[in-house]
């Protein structure tokens, strides 16, 4: 009974978003009805959660009558791995995106009550209207609550076992929170467009929120790159696959976005382009969406795939975002940009900024899709776009970032006197020197790509933190969040150079007692013994590296679905991880054993994380509530326009 | 400014509005393409539509005897890479007893990187589902077929083609789903 309130409680919240689509437009025209879009994005967000609440509920209380749970849960699977695998599936994980859908539309409509009724309750109705497709399509072609009656199975099929780890616990909420924070962006560019106004004050509401949907999904991705790591046992963190792809397309868009908005904001330049920018972001993360479940590019991590639903999601995409892209040519302003600029100001920096970050999108965008492009065009062939070409073309286009962004924080708006950059010429020198003589200490050897990193990232950490020097006393939350997340940049960009070149493997033929050495290191296999698990037995091999480091690999069989899993150990530590996977046993009793020496590669994540806490930096900006303090005391028509000089 | 230059520029500007909106439909007319062309639950592999590749290796517990690919050709027939140290094999077992009982589809299994003694006592304890066993005591063939590791299982046709591949355990479910239609397609398809 309890799981047809959940279904029930769906229906109603896709009846209170199409409600709200309506009564958003109908506010734009008349602020009477803004009382009703409150009340229908809190009520469609009260139901969702409803919705969500007993899907859990029936996972933690074993309800294998519904097909979804009976499907990806098991009586012997843990509480919180039965928690986790509400989400561990195409139904739940939709219903859990249509829950955070609901909840950033929630929020918009309580923090964006000062906004103009024009803008905010277009906006709202664009949110309603993408509501209300999720809901429809969770609704029609992937309903978690559907019951296996009258004969429900004994126990269930059990969740898949590479998802049931920590990682994947937190992994899909914070990647979908970034997506679908992505689409109040979109609905925001949508509305001005509408409404005729992409002004500064437009850029200004749109900058808060898209820095938190960005901090979001760097979070995510960065956990989803954490998890393949530990995970899949090869040592590796980004594979370029088509489903991390779809997540790194949309936070390359909304990097972009982020720096274009600051233009738009402070000099009214970039108009059309930055409207162009936060629909994109938002048509990749439906895009992703897209090519995650419909199975229409294979991949390593693409667990619910199903081409029926594809059709479903391919007509909400090509609506959404077809609809968008039509309004941006009809409605784009016809004029471009007043702002003037000459030499190398900031308007130029952050020009050369999104011209790197799109190209480096085309890139990806271009490589994601070939394969099917050439599958299509050849009838069938099949090939695969590997690594070398995304490292080949990727690489120097994030190099060209860093030296950029290095200057970026000391130039103006305008023209920046040349003077002001001797200061970072002499750092760059001081930085390549270091960059140079980092890997020859450190690793004994020197590699290009990695001895430009560690310059470029030293440069850019130099810059900045003389530049804060500078600015001590008068440093904004604005500020101190762009230097935080160019800071992570730099922190990853040293961490990508360190591992992707100085990382040493080796597979080995083990026997318990034996030892072999990688790196300076000494592996020595102590032991093996069978450990049971809740729903798993394994194998674990002890190893004991000769500074007393132990580590601990498993080989782990999950009786209920059949799957063999290994699980690597890993020793981590800020200069450096030490890597052990078990491979298989041989004939004679000893083990293929596989090694991994991976130095720096805490760093890249380490870096995503700086990053994405820059970003929540900036946004708890109070510049960004002021205008609505402001507003509330004087009721000022005009949106005030303060000349600060951090972008 | 002429009006000529003036209509030409507005134009031009038309044009590079809707360059989004064209590229997105080239877009959405690929993605379309895309998944009614293929189906996407097999995952590509260079070795379909391909012959079985050549082998030349001993028959387990068969005193010198020695089988090739050739041995594969005559009847569709489901090749099944498996070991004594792999225990997903044993879980898998059953099914292909199973299998082989009742639906008359040849089995032909490879023992992989395993040690033969140890192999026939496994299938004396365990039940043989096996036409024959060839023994790839080094993974020589492992490595011709692209094995992840074990179980791996294969389709191959009467031409000694190879229609299908299954990664991991075959249950129930991914003979229901996956391997019986490609073989009821092989029968459909002569």
């Amino acid at each position: 009974m309890i799981v047809e309130i959940g279904h029930f409680a769906a229906i109603l919240a896709l009846l209170m978003a199409a409600g709200l689509a309506g009564a958003g437009f109908l506010a734009a025209a008349n602020p009477a009805w803004r009382g009703l879009t409150q009340a229908l994005a809190l009520g469609q967000l009260a139901f969702v959660a409803l919705s969500f609440a007993v899907l859990v509920a029936a996972f933690v209380g074993n309800d294998f009558s519904v097909a979804y749970v009976a499907q990806n849960s098991n009586s012997a699977l843990p509480w919180h791995y039965r928690v986790s695998a509400t989400w561990g599936a195409h139904e739940g994980s939709f219903l859990l995106w249509t829950l955070i859908a609901a909840g950033w539309t929630a929020a918009v409509s309580v923090a964006g009550r000062q906004l103009p009724s024009e803008v905010h309750g277009r906006a709202l109705g664009v949110l309603g209207a993408l509501n209300a497709a999720f809901l429809l399509f969770l609704l029609s072609a992937s309903n978690p609550f559907e019951r296996l009656l009258p004969a429900p199975p004994a126990d269930g099929a059990d969740l898949n076992p590479l998802l049931q780890d920590f990682g994947l616990i937190v992994h899909p909420p914070l990647l979908y929170t970034g997506y679908v924070g992505l689409a109040v962006a979109f609905a925001f560019a949508a509305a001005a467009l509408l409404a005729g106004r992409l002004d500064a004050a437009w850029a200004r509401w749109t900058r808060p929120w898209t820095n938190a949907a960005w901090a979001f999904l760097t979070c995510g991705i960065a956990l989803g790159s954490w998890w393949a790591y530990y995970e899949l046992g090869w040592g590796g963190w980004w594979f370029w696959d088509p489903v991390e792809n779809a997540s790194f397309m949309p936070w390359l868009a909304a990097t972009a976005l982020i720096h274009s908005l600051a233009v738009t904001e402070k000099r009214g330049a970039f108009k059309a382009w930055t409207a162009f920018l936060a629909l994109t972001a938002f048509s990749l993360a439906l895009l992703g969406a897209f090519i995650v479940r419909s199975g229409v590019l294979t991949s390593v991590h693409a667990f619910a795939t199903d081409p029926e639903r594809g059709v479903f999601l391919l007509i909400i995409l090509a609506l959404a975002v077809g609809g968008a892209f039509a309004l941006y040519a009809l409605r784009a302003p016809s004029i471009g940009s007043r702002a003037t600029y000459d030499g190398v100001s900031r308007e130029l920096l952050l020009l050369a900024n999104n011209a790197i970050l799109t190209l480096a999108l085309a890139v990806v965008l271009l490589g994601t899709l070939y394969p099917l492009a050439y599958e299509a065009a050849t009838g069938g062939d099949k090939i695969s776009v590997g690594p070398p070409y995304f490292n080949r073309v990727f690489v120097p286009l994030m190099l060209l970032l860093a030296a950029c962004l290095a200057i970026a924080p000391i130039s103006r708006w305008k023209r920046t006197p040349l003077k002001l950059f001797q200061k970072a010429g002499w750092m760059l020198l001081a930085a390549a020197a270091i960059g140079l003589a980092a890997p020859l200490v450190f690793a004994g050897a020197l590699k290009a790509g990695a001895a430009a990193a560690a310059a470029l990232g030293t440069w850019v950490a130099v810059v900045l933190a003389a530049d804060c020097w500078r600015r001590r006393g008068a440093l904004t939350r604005s500020y101190l969040g762009m230097a935080m997340a160019h800071l992570g940049f730099a922190v990853s960009l040293v961490g990508i150079g360190a591992t992707s070149q100085f990382s040493s493997a080796l597979d080995a033929r083990l026997a318990v007692g034996e030892a072999v050495e990688l790196n300076g290191v000494t592996y020595r296999f102590a032991s093996l013994s069978q450990v049971d698990g809740p729903n798993y037995t394994a194998e674990r091999g002890t190893f004991t590296t000769d500074a007393g480091v132990t580590l601990h690999a498993e080989k782990r069989y999950y009786a209920a679905s059949g799957q063999v899993m290994t699980e690597a150990g890993i020793a981590a530590g800020f200069l450096r991880d030490l890597y052990v996977t078990l491979g298989e046993r041989l004939p004679d009793g000893s083990w293929a054993v596989r090694l991994n020496d991976k130095p720096l590669v805490r760093w890249v994540w380490l870096g995503a994380l700086l990053m994405a806490g820059g970003g929540i930096l900036a946004v708890m900006d109070p510049r960004y509530r002021r205008v609505r303090v402001r507003r509330r005391s004087a009721d000022a028509a005009a949106m005030p326009h303060p000349a600060q000089s951090s972008g | 400014m002429a009006p000529t230059a003036a209509a030409s520029a507005a134009a031009h500007r038309m044009i590079g509005r809707l360059l989004p909106l064209a590229g997105f439909a080239a877009l959405v007319a690929l993605l379309y393409l895309g998944f009614t062309l293929r189906d996407p639950t097999l995952l590509p592999s260079a070795l379909i539509a391909q012959p079985f590749p050549r082998f030349d290796l001993p028959i387990l517990g068969g005193s010198g005897q020695r089988a090739t690919e050739a041995d594969l050709q005559g009847a569709p027939r489901l090749v099944n890479v498996w070991a004594t140290w792999c225990p997903t094999c044993l879980a898998e077992h059953a099914e292909l007893t199973r299998i082989g009982a009742e639906t008359g589809l040849s089995i032909i299994g490879i023992n992989y990187k395993d040690d033969a003694a140890e192999a026939i006592a496994w299938l004396a304890r365990h039940g043989d589902p096996y036409q024959f066993n060839v023994v790839d005591a080094d993974g020589d063939l492992g490595v011709e077929l692209g094995v992840y590791g074990a179980p791996e299982t294969f389709l191959v046709d009467a031409a000694g083609i190879i229609r299908h591949k299954r990664v991991g355990e075959v249950n129930p479910a991914v003979w229901e789903n996956e391997i019986a239609p490609a073989w009821r397609n092989l029968a459909a398809t002569p």
